[in-house]
């Protein structure tokens, strides 16, 4: 576990970059993070999902697969896709500074 | 007179109930098992039956009399448990009120979550080998194929026995080299993980495994839709990989009763303390096995560690003390690699699969992540442990618990 520095506020982050302090997280955050993985735009649509995820963690104290965020958040696994290229899943958790979703066993 | 109901005569319903019928007097507890089905099957030899090695007949037996003497087992799907209540229906109208419930109904797959899967082209270009009649129908397939691009698609994790596919693929690459078509078949794995497999260390010896027997793979592929007419597979991002042979794993559920009876998360799987197996919100409720929504494998293994666990907390639960016991999450799989050889894994919640040595008093140790012989046969002595070990609820030298004895830490650049 490390710290770093995002948008001159230092937050603790593990090995990947993930953040790990839900606390810490912020929405002027989000920006800043979602750009690092080469996003360059946050729109209406992707706050709904970043929102979506932080609110469920609450209740879940665990990140949302994207069944979940399709299924309860009602957001297509299509438009996921369109919103965080490649690996949705991962690229939200990073965005909302959550955990990245469990690795299924 | 008390009744502990239990849903589901598979692996753990089996197992939960042979050992708890001598634990709770006959007089104080009566013990009911709800199946849909009579028979009873060896699921992990649906792995063997695609490749003619297992026949059907020999993974199926009668429930019956593998249950206990005091044991009723009643044939029935279950509609719906009315937790408020404490009462169970079967779709036939029947009423069953229980003091405790367990449900072990597990996961199973589901082609309809997948858009053109269940279409006419399954059983034909199409198939699956998670049941019984899709393993049936791929063996008539493979033993007359004349070779081509053979694709296996893991829908979406999580999947009971989650090595099952790769074990399929090393299977595969042994069967036709065996058959001297090796030459005339590409074999390629498209999963939606981002390699081989879920954890880093085994990710890496099994990935090298594929690479070894030329069999491609197609990572962070999460399939939209199969498109039968053109034999290809879509991605959500728009990625094709065509075949001439689509082998699938299908989404895998929990039963629907889970979710219209509010128990369950959006795969139905029961929401459970993974220490315990109590319901979240029910005192008086239970998930054993694949039905549970455990962040461990789903695999019959780890159902019976969580039982050898469970039967001792159960005892403690229903005369109103504290649950001691905390399942660890220990789950043990032989792998197949084909050749006659077969891995072990050996894992828990919080350490993952890693390399060194397995001991087991009088037969092993077993090499971990490594292809060996007696691994192999392992695999296929497990076959005579489940009928007549596991289900019977005899004890196995094998503790519940996890140990790091002979693991090798490795670690894996991130
Ligand atoms: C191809 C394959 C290979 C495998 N290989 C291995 C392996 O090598 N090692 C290993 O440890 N595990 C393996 N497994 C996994 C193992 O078979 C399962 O994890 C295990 O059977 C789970 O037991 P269970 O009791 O939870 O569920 P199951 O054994 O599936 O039992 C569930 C029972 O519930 C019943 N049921 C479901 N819905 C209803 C309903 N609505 N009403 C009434 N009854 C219902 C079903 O008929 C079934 O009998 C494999 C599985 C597959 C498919």
């Amino acid at each position: 576990m490390s710290t770093t520095t995002i948008a001159n506020r230092e937050v603790h982050v593990n090995d990947e970059g993930f953040m790990t302090e839900y606390d810490e997280w912020s929405e002027e955050l989000a920006p800043h993070l979602a750009a690092a993985i080469g996003i360059a735009e946050l729109t209406d649509d992707h706050w709904k999902a970043i929102r979506f995820l932080r609110e469920d963690f609450v209740d879940q104290q665990e990140t949302a697969t994207l069944r979940r965020v399709t299924k309860v958040g009602g957001i297509p696994t299509k438009q996921l896709f369109t919103l965080f290229p490649k690996k949705p899943a991962k690229k939200m958790a990073y965005v909302a500074g959550l955990p990245k979703p469990r690795g299924c066993v | 007179m008390k009744r502990l109901l239990v849903l589901g005569a598979g692996t753990a319903g089996t197992m939960a109930v042979n050992k708890l019928r001598p634990l709770l007097p006959g007089d104080e507890w009566q013990i009911t098992v709800v199946d849909s089905k009579p028979e009873h099957h060896y699921q992990p030899g649906y792995l063997f039956i695609p490749f003619g090695t297992y026949q059907p007949a020999e993974v199926v037996k009668p429930s019956a009399p593998l249950l206990t003497d005091g044991v009723e087992l009643l044939i029935g799907d279950v509609d719906v448990v009315e937790a408020a209540d404490s009462l169970v229906r079967l779709t036939d109208g029947t009423e069953l009120p229980y003091d405790q419930l367990i449900i072990a109904t597990g996961t199973h797959p589901r082609r309809d979550q997948t858009e053109g899967l269940d279409s006419d082209e399954y059983g034909r270009t199409i198939h699956d080998f998670y049941t019984l009649e899709g393993a049936t129908a791929l063996a008539g397939v493979l033993a007359d194929w004349p070779g081509g691009r053979l694709v296996m698609n893991i829908a979406e994790m999580p999947i009971k026995c989650p090595v099952a596919p790769l074990e399929f693929m090393f299977l595969a690459d042994s069967f036709f080299t065996d058959r001297g078509m090796r030459d005339k078949v590409e074999l390629v794995y498209v999963t939606p993980l981002d390699g081989a497999f879920t954890k880093p260390v085994a990710a890496k010896h099994l990935g090298t495994m594929l690479a070894t027997r030329d069999i491609a793979l197609e990572t962070d592929f999460m399939v939209m839709e199969v498109d039968g007419d053109a034999r290809k597979i879509v991605s959500y991002d728009e990625r094709e990989v065509p075949y001439d042979l689509l082998v699938t794993v299908p989404v895998n559920m929990g039963a629907d009763f889970v979710e219209r009876s509010g128990l369950g998360d959006e795969l139905n799987h029961v929401e459970v303390d993974k220490f315990t197996f109590l319901s979240d919100d029910h005192d008086n409720i239970f998930a054993l096995g694949d039905a549970a929504n455990l962040p461990t494998s789903k695999a019959g293994s780890v159902a019976h560690f969580a039982v050898d666990v469970f039967i001792d907390n159960f005892m403690q639960h229903i005369a109103g003390r504290p649950m001691t016991h905390r399942f660890d999450g220990h789950a043990n799989c032989f792998i197949e690699s084909g050749a006659g050889k077969g891995l072990l894994i050996d894992f828990n919640y919080d350490v993952e699969p890693l390399p060194g040595k397995y001991p087991l008093p009088g037969i092993g140790p077993f090499s971990l992540l490594k292809e060996t012989e007696a691994n192999h046969w392992g695999k296929l002595m497990f076959k005579w442990t489940y009928w007549n070990m596991l289900l019977p609820g005899r004890d196995l030298p094998l503790p519940a618990d996890m140990t790091m004895a002979g693991k090798i830490r490795e670690e894996v650049p991130a």
